[in-house]
């Protein structure tokens, strides 16, 4: 059933009786070309691009929980492609271009706006480092604009440039950043690869992956043992437990990450700010409710929650950038778990198990790359090489010495 | 006094009236009235709008669960939106405004949504707003903005203060109702440390609105009178308007104490709220329920009320909820409810039970309608009547307001915050608390006990359990003696209701009515988050408080299954919303984070100095004086007296280590790329620390001072992270090494004097020769100051490239050392220079920073290829330094960048592309590191980050600044523009 606003008046006028389910329940078959482990964005986007641009058909989306039960609708809904490094400025660019026409191309409003991303900075240095990004993000095109404190305070006259620990110098702004709806992300690929004949099975837990001689052959999970062609691992914080089922160790740590929103406002803040000293970014949903988060908790967990000494640790930051927050009440906190890698960037790659593919690594940064990950992990299904964008996400490139390292950190996942 | 206060009832000071006004509207309270309480006893019925509908609507509960009655409190930085007027108490001058209406309350434009509603139902966004994509921003989105969001926050900055505690005890208490008062008691009289919270402002929860008596008292007197006695104990602290709202990791409990939120004026000398942070031993959940709601037509309107909160209002406040109410009833509780109106005076028009017979024998005035629901209310802004729909006819019945008892869930929030799912009890007809929490016991309302006796035993009987774990001695618990009437609270869940006409509404707050749960199950939203997620019930500033258990019971049944197999959705923090000011305490401001000051802050504020934030400290950037136009200038006369006469610099921020124990040479042979084993006594060397994965971590000196004695300094930024990098070599890496670390940072006050001149100034307070032959460059020894009067430790090193000494002595004698060094260099001209000057001056001399160390670089790529030891067993990042990527020809390596015309400039930042190619990320040679103007080349210069630059020099390139919009013809060269032979370190 296509959406468009006739659609909402014939079945308005109809008592909303005849809308059909957005997708399927069906029963797991024997067999399916490919098999996704995880039915998050990534997973989810991964079947809809293989339906879609690929024409393969033949998929199942294997979700232990509900579709979207994870780090899809835990995030704090931004999208930017502000990145410095030649092996990450285009694959998320070509995430933003997706992002711009992909509501009409799902079919789905995803409340996809643009309504800017902006980064303050407070030093000289960092000055210098926004500087290099944003001409690494001219060289290939995309948006970048170096505001100064003068027009900072034009655009946003209620940060705190008065009494500030850390004063505030200007900020590096991509006005094509902004913010999506993160489950209406979920569900709007769920249901176009659902209409595409794409199994989307939830509550279905991966128990076991299968191997004869070596290579793949299909999972044990909570419904049975179902086979396929080529295995495809999306399972964000709980890829290193998907991984050993086939024997493999990841270099990646899982960490909890704690996000926020507060109590629902009249318009407060209408794009993306982030503070430049402490970690604090906010921006404001449709519905009202201030949406923000801060730095991981720094152990790592399998737990999806955090901790108070890092709420205060936001809270602050955020109060330090914006006073005018103090009487702003928070409503709820929330922890997703992070596929924190070894270098800070993600990993879309075949691995030395045949028939078995991995999307993994995404830190704390997957949602906005959620079209990008899902077109480049089915380009890479489909026809068995890496879509350009994503040549540099290999898994042996922490072997080889070729990280792709935006903040220079190294192999210490949990201050990525 | 208003015509809806009854005489003498309640806990209300009758003698003291306090005035406030609501929408402007002046009127009058008492004091111990909430908000909520006053505007009912002024009749006020309307107090709010829904957000979709923009419904009217008025007071539904007495307490936290409130989704209804928010309003907007004070006024500028104080203004506070969503605030719930149940629990806002009243006070001399409150101001209060509703929200999410335009143009008045009363007449609310946004009203006219609901005609529109069977085009609104849940989720029609998703599926509209998609053409033309651009009308999204542009037109869509800020029309859904502007009618979206509920109070308006202040862009003022809050006049208030805040803090933060810690606590710990034995056992916290959460909830000062019957149960936890009865076990804060007894765990207090056992002598236990004890912490009693509760979200009210008088102890006593439930027991504050009960007409039960307790040993012959009335429950309030008793609640007054055991908190008294709690009071007096030394080991029991009782918090009140404090509510718990998290469950944290290691037992710990987030409060937030509203210290004065219920006061005009706050008084500066105390915070208006304090952030608990309670470290528990055990803890016992004592929050009692919540009543569920019952989802009928028109079961929002104004005068429709939760029936425990009318008895609240009629009780505690002595508030009469309307002249002629009736009650719809699923349980006994609504028929407690009916003989208290009518023993205040209030006639009830009729109880409406969805039950065949009631557990009580009720004798009073009002009609009984058994087997019947409340199917729909009628009326305009509060309501007028009920249409009451039994033996399957409809008939209308005109009251004005209408209590409803659906049953009880208990509030177990704070005992799910740690990742235990709540448990459907069928007998209870209740979601119970997980069972086994490690830390936490649930007793009493939130363990769906029921019965005031029953409470006020289990409290008791919990705490004395707990008590003798801790091992101490308990006193049997004095057995209470309660009299009051009381009948079946739990009885079988009415989900649904027959000869439903207008909306009914599951989630108030959100408009969230019957018909979206039925829609999201059937377009496959049927999970239970799912349907949280597509509807928004359970969403709003409530969360799910009212409307959770309704919303699973109605899925339960559109899917048929049991509520158990719906499950709940998450419980997290926070139980009711806190403020950014109570978690952030006093870390605001220019307090958001600690100032770090040299030892020789105030000597170069007393010259005069600019100061810049570097991390958490200060540093002086530059010192200008007097005719200096721009910082540029006095930054040029700095850096050309360095190179002509003298400078003194403060370098006491760069990260100091004392590395002592007999492997400490070792140790540092291990933790450096380049060797340290045989660097000999009074000698300094410049290392390069690398990370484990082969790239370098951060440089510095690391003199000998004794044979087993190092001292090592380490950049500013990377002190910290320097520290515990060795902390974990020495503790984790290598435990066998002996070894001992100690940050001496701030011990010392270190000083770069710097220039041709520097010898001569620096021997007029040195004891010891420090002629060339005596104390040779990478010289580094404790010297002797003003004849033995002080001694410090003096390194002839060099960042500027001139002859240069670092002096060090503790830190109380800087001031007076760099003056005295000041005054002894008076007639050689030596001047205070700053971090800017220094800069300058290591870009001349091609010295990297951070700037060209920027995590990604390993020593080749800076030329430092060969200070890597080849000979020696290891080092941390030996091994991964072999990887292909790190060796690979075409990496990034340290140039020079100078304009081909001198007058031309550019910036650090700016991407290096080789001449006449197109500014492509393909094309992208490098980056500029960092960039100055030199005044002894006459030019800008910069270093850079080229690939395979080090075979470029002389290459003509351009730096692109498409930021700027610069592009600039450059060439590239060697990174060293001064004294290249570095002839001015040896004089």
């Amino acid at each position: 059933m296509r959406y468009s606003a006739l659609s909402i008046l014939l079945n308005g006028l109809r008592g909303n009786r005849n809308w059909a389910p957005a997708w399927r329940q069906p029963d797991p078959k024997p067999h399916y070309d490919v098999i996704i482990v995880g039915g998050g964005g990534h997973g989810l986007a991964t079947a809809y691009y293989l339906a879609k641009e690929f024409g393969i058909t033949n998929v199942a989306v294997l979700e232990k929980n509900y579709i979207g039960s994870g780090n899809v609708g835990r995030n704090t809904t931004i999208i930017r492609s502000n990145y410095l490094l030649p092996g990450n400025n285009p694959f998320y660019e070509l995430s933003m271009k997706l992002w711009e026409g992909l509501e009409q191309d799902f079919n789905f409003n995803a409340m996809v706006s643009q309504r800017g991303v902006l980064n303050l900075f407070h030093s000289d240095a960092q000055r210098d480092a926004y500087t290099r990004r944003g001409n690494a993000m001219r060289l290939h095109g995309v948006d970048a604009e170096l505001l100064y404190r003068a027009a900072v305070r034009k655009m946003l006259p209620f940060l705190d440039f008065d009494n500030a620990r850390f004063p505030i110098q200007g900020g590096l702004l991509q006005r094509r950043g902004g913010t999506v709806r993160h489950d209406a992300v979920a569900w709007g690929y769920a249901r176009g690869a659902d209409s595409r004949g794409v199994d989307i099975i939830q509550n279905c837990e991966v128990t076991g992956i299968r191997r004869e001689n070596g290579r793949v052959i299909g999972v044990e999970t909570s419904r049975g043992f179902i086979g396929c062609a080529k295995l495809a691992l999306a399972a964000a914080g709980n890829s290193s437990q998907v991984a050993e089922m086939a024997g493999l160790r990841l270099p990646i740590e899982s960490h909890v990450l704690q996000a926020f929103v507060s109590e629902g406002l009249k318009p407060f803040i209408d794009g993306v700010v982030t503070f430049g000293a402490g970690h604090f970014y906010v921006s404001q949903s449709d519905k009202g409710g201030l949406v923000f988060g801060g730095d991981i908790d720094g152990y790592n967990s399998y737990a999806q929650r955090g901790n108070l000494a890092t709420v205060e640790h936001v809270a602050e930051a955020g109060k330090a950038m914006i006073p005018a927050l103090s009487r702003v009440r928070v409503l709820r906190s929330w922890g997703g778990i992070m596929d924190m890698s070894m270098d800070g960037s993600p990993i879309i790659d075949r691995t030395p198990i045949d028939n078995l593919y991995l999307n993994a690594g995404w830190c704390y940064g997957g949602f906005k790359a959620t079209p990008a990950s899902g077109f480049c992990f089915a380009h890479l299904l489909a026809r068995g090489a890496p879509q350009k964008t994503a040549a540099a996400f290999r898994l042996d490139r922490f072997e080889r010495g070729f990280l792709i390292d935006e903040k220079g950190q190294g192999a210490q996942p949990n201050l990525h | 006094m208003s015509s809806y206060r009854l005489p003498k009832r309640g806990l209300v000071d009758r003698n003291v009236p306090l005035s406030f006004t609501f929408d402007g509207r002046p009127m009058q309270g008492l004091e111990g009235d909430t908000l909520a309480s006053a505007l009912l006893a002024n009749g006020r019925m309307l107090v709010g709008r829904s957000f979709k509908y923009h419904r009217p609507r008025g007071i539904l509960t007495a307490g936290a669960a409130e989704p209804n009655a928010l309003v907007t409190v004070g006024r500028g930085g104080r203004a506070e939106p969503n605030t719930r007027a149940t629990m806002q108490e009243l006070y001399e001058g409150l101001e209060a405004r509703s929200q999410n209406r335009w143009p008045s309350l009363a007449f609310d434009i946004g009203a006219l949504n609901g005609l529109l509603s069977p085009f609104l139902g849940a989720g029609f966004y998703y599926k509209t707003f998609m053409w033309p994509a651009p009308l999204w921003e542009k037109l869509y989105e800020p029309v859904i903005r502007r009618a979206a969001g509920l109070g308006k926050a202040s862009y003022e900055a809050d006049p208030d203060a805040y803090e933060k505690s810690w606590a710990h005890c034995d056992l916290l208490v959460i909830g000062a109702g019957p149960t936890g008062l009865a076990a804060a008691l007894t765990a207090g009289r056992a002598g236990a440390r004890v912490i009693l919270v509760d979200e009210g402002s008088l102890p006593g929860g439930s027991l504050l609105s009960d007409t039960a008596t307790i040993d012959g008292k009335a429950a309030a007197d008793f609640a007054r009178d055991t908190s008294d006695e709690l009071r007096s104990m030394p080991n029991v602290q009782v918090l009140v308007r404090t509510t718990a709202f998290g469950w944290y990791d290691g037992n710990v409990f987030g409060a937030v104490e509203r210290v004065q939120k219920h006061v005009r004026e706050p008084a500066s000398h105390l915070p208006v709220e304090r952030l608990w942070r309670i470290v528990a031993g055990k803890a016992l959940l004592a929050t009692g329920a919540e009543e569920r709601p019952l989802v009928f037509g028109g079961n929002d309107r104004p005068g429709v009320m939760m029936a425990g909160a009318m008895r609240a209002y009629l009780n505690r406040y002595g508030v009469a909820p309307g002249r002629t109410p009736a009650i719809f009833t699923t349980n006994d509780t609504g028929y407690t409810l009916a003989q208290e109106l009518e023993a205040a005076g209030v006639d009830v028009v009729a109880i409406v039970d969805s039950r065949p017979a009631a557990g009580v024998d009720y004798r009073g005035k009002a009609r009984l309608v058994r087997e019947a629901v409340v199917c729909g209310t009628k009326g305009g802004k509060a309501i007028s009547a009920i249409e009451v729909h039994h033996g399957g006819r409809t008939e209308t019945i005109a009251v004005d307001a209408l209590a409803m008892a659906g049953g009880f869930d208990p509030i177990i929030h704070l005992a799910c915050h740690r990742g235990g799912k709540p448990v459907w009890s069928a007998e209870k007809a209740a979601f119970l608390a997980p069972g086994s929490l490690k830390g936490l016991e649930v007793a009493g309302g939130a363990a769906a006990t029921t019965g005031l006796a029953a409470c006020l035993g289990e409290g008791a009987a919990r705490a004395e359990a707990i008590v003798r774990e801790l091992g101490l001695p308990c006193p049997p618990v004095a057995v209470v003696k309660v009299e009051s009437e009381e009948g079946i609270r739990s009885p079988a869940p009415l989900w649904s209701i027959p000869g439903i006409k207008d909306k009914a509404f599951v989630d108030f707050q959100n408009d969230v009515h019957l018909k979206d749960i039925g829609l999201a199950v059937r377009e496959g939203y049927s999970h239970v988050e799912l349907a949280k997620r597509y509807t928004t019930s359970g969403m709003a500033t409530d969360q799910g408080k009212l409307s959770n258990v309704n919303a699973i019971g109605l899925i339960a049944k559109a899917r048929g299954v049991s509520p158990a197999e719906v499950g709940t959705t998450t419980f997290r923090p926070f139980y009711t919303p806190v403020s950014f000011g109570a978690l952030t305490g006093a870390h605001t401001g220019h307090h958001f984070q600690p100032v770090r000051k040299s030892p020789l802050h105030d000597w170069a504020k007393k010259h005069g100095a600019v100061f810049v934030e570097t991390g958490l400290w200060y540093r002086s950037s530059w010192f200008p004086r007097s005719g200096e136009r721009t910082w540029r200038e006095s930054v040029e006369r700095e850096v050309l007296n360095v190179r002509k006469n003298a400078g003194l610099c403060d370098v006491s921020m760069l990260g100091k280590i004392e590395i002592t124990g007999s492997d400490a040479a070792e140790f540092l042979n291990r933790v450096y790329c380049n060797a340290f084993l045989k660097l000999p006594v009074g000698k300094a060397r410049y290392g390069l620390m690398l990370r484990e994965d082969g790239f370098i971590y951060d440089d510095g000196t690391t003199s000998r001072l004794e044979e087993n004695r190092f001292f090592m300094t380490t950049t500013t930024a990377y002190a910290a992270g320097v520290m515990n990098h060795l902390e974990f070599c020495a503790q984790v890496l290598w435990p066998q090494l002996d070894v001992r670390l100690a940050s001496i940072t701030d011990q010392w006050a270190q000083m770069a004097i710097a220039g041709p001149k520097a010898r001569m100034i620096l021997q007029k307070i040195v004891d010891e020769d420090i002629s060339d032959a005596a104390f040779p460059f990478l010289a580094a020894k404790e010297v002797s100051l003003f004849g033995g009067a002080l001694h410090g430790c003096l390194f002839r090193i060099s960042f500027s490239g001139e002859l240069a000494y670092e002096l060090a002595v503790p830190a109380g004698y800087g001031e007076s050392i760099a003056d005295a060094l000041l005054e002894a260099g008076k007639d050689h001209g030596i001047m205070p220079y700053g971090v800017e000057t220094l800069s300058v001056l290591r870009i001349e001399k091609g010295h990297v920073t951070h700037n060209e160390i920027n995590g990604t670089i390993v020593p080749a790529d800076l030329g430092f290829g060969k200070m890597v030891s080849a000979g020696k067993p290891d080092f941390v990042g030996k091994a991964m330094l072999q990887r292909e990527g790190l060796t690979a020809p075409d990496r990034p390596q340290l140039v020079g960048v100078v304009p081909l015309d001198p007058q031309q400039s550019f910036r650090s930042g700016s991407h290096i592309l080789a001449k006449g190619a197109a500014a492509t990320l393909e094309n992208d040679e490098g980056y500029v590191t960092s960039s100055a103007y030199s005044p002894h080349v006459g030019s800008t210069i910069a270093l850079a980050l080229v690939r395979n630059g080090r075979n470029r020099h002389g290459e003509e390139v351009l730096v692109w600044s498409g930021l700027h919009g610069e592009s600039t013809p450059a060439r590239l060269c060697n990174p060293v523009f001064f004294d290249p032979q570095n002839e001015r370190l040896h004089v």
